[in-house]
C-alpha cells in the first residue's frame, strides 16, 4: 500500500506541474504573442486595441506560472534546487522582461500621450521572456551537470545552439498563439493584418518542430531510445500525425471564416509539442541524473498540497472561465476602458 | 563553502527586491479594501460621490497592484536562484503554504481584478461591486498564507528534522505556530493603517488647493477615523507582539533593546549606538525600570540580555536596534495624527485647521517607513537563521558564485529602480491629478452584443 503511494504520488503531483505548466504556456502563450507582434502594428489605435484585447486576463494568465514554479518546490524540492540555479541566467531574464510586460499594460495608458517606452517595454518583455523560456526547454532537454545532489555546473551551461533554437522556436509559437488570437477578438485592419501573419508563422512553427524533433533523437540517446525502441515506435507515431493533422486544421481555419479553429488548432500544436517533451524527458526531471521519484518531497507535503490543488483549482478554472466569458466577443478599433 | 562575497549580495538582493515589493502589495490590502468598502457605501446609499471616490482609487490601486504582481513573481523563483538550500531544506513545510497561497489568493484577486478593473459598464453593478469585494478578500489570504509562511520561519511548529530537512507533522500547528496569529494581526493593520494615511494625505491636500472638496472632505473623514481606531489598537498589537517575541526569540528582543545584560531589573534604552564588538551600548540614554515594565509588566521585570547568547547566535545588533526604534517612533506619529483628527473632527475644525492639514500632507510616505523598518527589525532580528533554528543563513545558499550573484543583483537594482520609480511617479501624478482627471469616458473593451450581431 504505502509502495503504491509511494510510487503514485511523484506521478500525480508531476501531471499536477505539467498541467500548470501547459495552462500557462497556452494562457501566458498568446498574450506574450500580442507583445511580440506589437512592432509589425505601428499605429496607436492598433496597439490600444491589441493591449485592450488580453488586459483583464493577463494576471490571471501569469498566476499559473507562480502555481508552477511552486508546485515544483513542493512536491520536487530536490529538482527545484538543481533546475533552478542550473537555469538562473535565463530564468532571471524571464522574470525582469516580465517585469516589463506586466507594468507596461498599466503604465501604457497612464503615461498617455508619453507611451511610446512603454510600447517598447511591452515589445521587447515579452519577446526576451519568450526565448528566455524557450532556451529553459532546451537546457532542460540537454540536461545538468549534479554532484551530490546539487547542481555542480556553471552558469552558462545552458547556452547551446540547440537551446537558442528552442528560444527561437517558441518565440515564432507564441507569436502564433498571438495572431490566432488577434484574429478571433479584433476587427478591422488588426484582424486582417493579423491573418496575413499567421500563415507563414504556422509554417515556420511546424518547420520548428520538425527540426527539433530530428534534432533532439539525434543529440540525446536517451530521447532516441524513447522514441523509436520496439513498440514505443507504433505507439508514438501518433504524435507526429497528430501534430500534422493540427497545423492542417490551424490552416485551414485562417483560410475559412472560423478563427475559433485556428485558435484551438495552434493550441493543440503547443499541447502535442508539450506532450511530446513530456515522452522525452520523463522520467527525469533533472536529466539526466534525478528521476521524479528521486526528487519528491514528503508525502505529507504533497498530499497536503494535492487536497489543496483538488478543491481550488476546478474554482480557479471556474473564474477564470467566467472573466473570458464576460469579456468575450469582438474588440472594435477605438474601444477601450482606460 | 560558500564565498561569503557571494552570501551577502546574495542576501542584499532578497532584501532589496522583497523590501521594493513590499510596499506594493501593503498599498495594495489596503486600497483594495478601501475600494470595496467605498462601492459598498456607494451600492448602500446611492450617492454618487462614492463612486467617484472609488472610480479614482481603483486606478491607483491598479497601478501598485500591477508593481505587486511582477515584483513578487521574482521572489518565489529567487528561494531557488539563489536560496536553494533553504528550499531544500524547508520546502516540504513553505512550499505547501505558498502554495496555498496561490490556490486560495491569487487566483481569486488576479481573476476578478480583470472584472473590477474592466467591468465597470459591462456587468450589472452588484456584480462589480462583488468582484472588488472578493479582490479585496484575495489580498487578505493572500496576506494570511505568506505571514503563517514567515511566521514559520521565525517560530517553527508542527514539524520534525529529519537529516537538516523539516518533514511536516502537522498542518495546523505548522500555520498557526506561536509567532503567527501576532504577526499577521500586526501586518495586516499596518497595511490597512499605512493606506488610511495615504488616503488622509490626498484628502488633506485636496481641501488645501480647494479642489473637489466633497469628495475631499469623504477621503479626510474617512482617512482621519480609521487612522484614529487603528493608530492606538496597532501600540497594542505591536506590544502583544513584542511579548510573544520575548517568549520565542528572546535574542531578537534583546537586540532590538540594545539589552545586554540580565543583572537587574531591566532599563528602557531611549538611545544607544550599539557596539557589537565591545558588547556594550555607546551614547546610552535610558530610563531605568521601564523595560522590565514594558517587556515584563513589572517593574522589577528582567530579561535575558544578549551576553546570555553566545556571540555566533546573536542578530547584528545595530539594525535591528535602529529599525525597531524607526517603526516605533512612526506608530507615535501616526497615533498623534490620527487623535489629533479625531479631536479637530469632534470640534468641526477638522476640514478648515490649515496647520493640520499641511501636516497631514507630508505625511503619506511615513506609513511604508514603518513597514520597511518593521520587517527590517523581524528579519534581521531572526539572523544568523534563515529558519530559526533549522538553518543558518550561511549554509542556505545555492552552489552559485559571485560573479553570477552579482550581475543578477546590478541587473534587479537597475530595472526595479527605473520601472518602480517611474511607477511610483505615475501614482504621485494620478493623486495629484484627483478624482475629475479619472473621469475621463469609459468605453467597453468589446461587446457581448457585437458577437451576438455577427451570428
Amino acid at each position: 500500500m504505502t509502495a503504491t503511494y509511494a510510487f503514485w504520488l511523484p506521478l500525480i503531483s508531476t501531471g499536477v506541474v505539467g498541467l500548470s505548466v501547459a495552462m500557462y504556456v497556452i494562457l501566458d502563450g498568446f498574450d506574450l504573442g500580442i507583445g511580440i507582434l506589437f512592432p509589425y502594428f505601428p499605429q496607436e489605435i492598433e496597439r490600444d486595441q491589441m493591449m485592450n484585447s488580453v488586459a483583464p486576463f493577463w494576471d490571471g494568465n501569469e498566476t499559473w506560472l507562480v502555481l508552477g514554479g511552486v508546485w515544483l518546490l513542493v512536491a520536487f524540492p530536490l529538482a527545484y534546487s538543481i533546475i533552478t540555479p542550473a537555469l538562473y541566467v535565463p530564468l532571471i531574464a524571464m522574470l525582469l522582461a516580465l517585469v516589463f510586460r506586466g507594468v507596461a499594460f498599466e503604465f501604457r495608458w497612464v503615461a498617455k500621450p508619453h507611451h511610446r517606452k512603454w510600447d517598447i517595454a511591452f515589445a521587447a518583455g515579452s519577446t526576451v521572456a519568450a526565448f528566455a523560456q524557450g532556451t529553459m526547454v532546451g537546457g532542460l532537454l540537454n540536461g545538468f551537470r549534479v554532484e551530490a545532489g546539487q547542481f555542480a555546473g556553471g552558469p552558462l551551461d545552458w547556452l547551446t545552439p540547440f537551446s537558442v533554437m528552442c528560444g527561437v522556436g517558441l518565440v515564432v509559437g507564441y507569436a502564433l498563439l498571438g495572431a490566432c488570437w488577434l484574429v478571433m477578438k479584433t476587427s478591422g485592419g488588426v484582424e486582417k493584418e493579423a491573418r496575413r501573419f499567421a500563415k507563414p508563422l504556422l509554417l515556420t512553427l511546424v518547420a520548428f518542430i520538425v527540426l527539433i524533433s530530428v534534432w533532439t533523437p539525434l543529440q540525446f540517446e536517451r530521447v532516441a531510445v524513447r522514441w523509436f525502441s520496439g513498440r514505443n515506435l507504433l505507439y508514438l507515431s501518433a504524435v507526429p500525425l497528430i501534430t500534422a493533422a493540427l497545423a492542417i486544421s490551424c490552416w485551414r481555419g485562417l483560410e475559412g471564416r472560423h478563427p475559433t479553429i485556428a485558435f484551438n488548432g495552434a493550441v493543440g500544436l503547443f499541447v502535442i509539442s508539450f506532450v511530446g517533451l513530456a515522452i522525452s524527458t520523463l522520467p527525469y526531471l533533472a536529466p539526466p541524473s534525478i528521476t521524479l521519484w528521486e526528487a519528491a518531497a514528503s508525502p505529507k507535503s504533497q498530499t497536503f498540497m494535492l487536497v489543496g490543488t483538488t478543491v481550488f483549482v476546478p474554482f480557479a478554472l471556474g473564474y477564470t472561465a467566467f472573466v473570458y466569458h464576460t469579456f468575450r466577443g469582438k474588440i472594435r478599433p477605438g474601444e477601450g476602458y482606460h | 563553502m560558500v564565498d561569503p562575497h557571494a552570501l551577502l549580495l546574495a542576501r542584499i538582493q532578497f532584501g532589496f527586491t522583497i523590501s521594493v515589493h513590499i510596499i506594493f502589495p501593503a498599498f495594495s490590502i489596503g486600497s483594495s479594501a478601501f475600494v470595496a468598502t467605498l462601492l459598498v457605501l456607494w451600492r448602500r446609499t446611492g450617492s454618487d460621490h462614492y463612486h467617484r471616490i472609488a472610480r479614482f482609487w481603483t486606478k491607483i490601486f491598479a497601478v501598485s497592484f500591477a508593481m505587486g504582481v511582477v515584483s513578487g513573481i521574482p521572489l518565489s523563483y529567487e528561494l531557488g536562484t539563489n536560496w536553494s538550500r533553504y528550499s531544500l531544506a524547508t520546502g516540504n513545510v513553505i512550499g505547501p503554504l505558498i502554495g496555498y497561497e496561490v490556490l486560495t489568493a491569487f487566483f481569486l484577486e488576479s481573476t476578478f481584478l480583470g472584472i473590477m478593473l474592466f467591468g465597470w459598464t459591462r456587468v450589472p453593478p452588484w456584480l462589480h461591486v462583488t468582484s472588488a469585494v472578493l479582490v479585496a478578500l484575495g489580498t487578505m489570504i493572500s496576506g494570511f498564507w505568506i505571514l503563517a509562511a514567515n511566521s514559520w520561519m521565525q517560530t517553527p511548529a508542527g514539524h520534525i528534522v529529519q537529516n537538516g530537512v523539516a518533514i511536516p507533522v502537522d498542518w495546523f500547528r505548522v500555520i498557526f505556530n506561536p509567532s503567527f496569529p501576532y504577526r499577521f494581526t500586526h501586518m495586516m493593520t499596518a497595511a490597512y493603517l499605512t493606506t488610511s494615511v495615504v488616503v488622509l494625505a490626498a484628502g488633506a491636500r485636496y481641501l488645501l488647493q480647494g479642489k473637489f472638496p466633497e469628495e475631499a472632505r469623504t477621503m479626510l473623514r474617512m482617512g482621519v477615523g480609521m487612522v484614529a481606531i487603528l493608530g492606538p489598537a496597532q501600540l497594542f498589537f505591536g506590544d502583544q507582539h513584542g511579548l510573544n517575541t520575548l517568549e520565542h526569540q528572546p535574542a531578537k528582543i534583546a537586540a532590538m533593546e540594545g539589552h545586554w545584560e540580565n543583572t537587574g531589573p531591566a532599563a528602557l534604552v531611549l538611545f544607544a549606538i550599539p557596539d557589537q564588538e565591545g558588547e556594550r551600548n555607546r551614547a546610552e540614554i535610558a530610563i531605568p525600570r521601564l523595560g522590565g515594565l514594558i517587556l515584563k509588566h513589572d517593574l522589577n521585570g528582567r530579561y535575558a540580555g544578549l551576553k546570555d547568547f553566545p556571540k555566533a547566535d546573536r542578530p547584528p545588533v545595530l539594525p535591528v536596534f535602529f529599525a525597531f526604534r524607526i517603526m516605533a517612533g512612526i506608530g507615535v506619529l501616526l497615533i498623534t495624527l490620527g487623535l489629533t483628527g479625531a479631536y479637530l473632527w469632534s470640534r468641526g475644525k477638522l476640514f478648515t485647521t490649515r496647520w493640520y492639514l499641511q501636516a497631514a500632507t507630508y505625511s503619506w510616505p511615513i506609513g511604508f517607513i514603518a513597514i520597511l523598518a518593521g520587517w527590517i527589525t523581524t528579519e534581521t532580528g531572526r539572523q544568523p537563521y534563515v529558519a530559526y533554528g533549522i538553518v543558518r543563513t550561511e549554509n542556505a545558499m545555492s552552489p552559485v558564485g559571485l560573479a553570477t550573484v552579482a550581475t543578477s543583483l546590478i541587473a534587479f537594482v537597475l530595472v526595479y529602480t527605473v520601472v518602480f520609480s517611474i511607477g511610483i511617479y505615475y501614482i504621485r501624478r494620478l493623486v495629484l491629478g484627483g478624482p475629475k482627471a479619472a473621469h475621463a469616458p469609459e468605453a467597453l473593451p468589446n461587446r457581448p452584443l457585437s458577437l451576438g450581431a455577427q451570428e
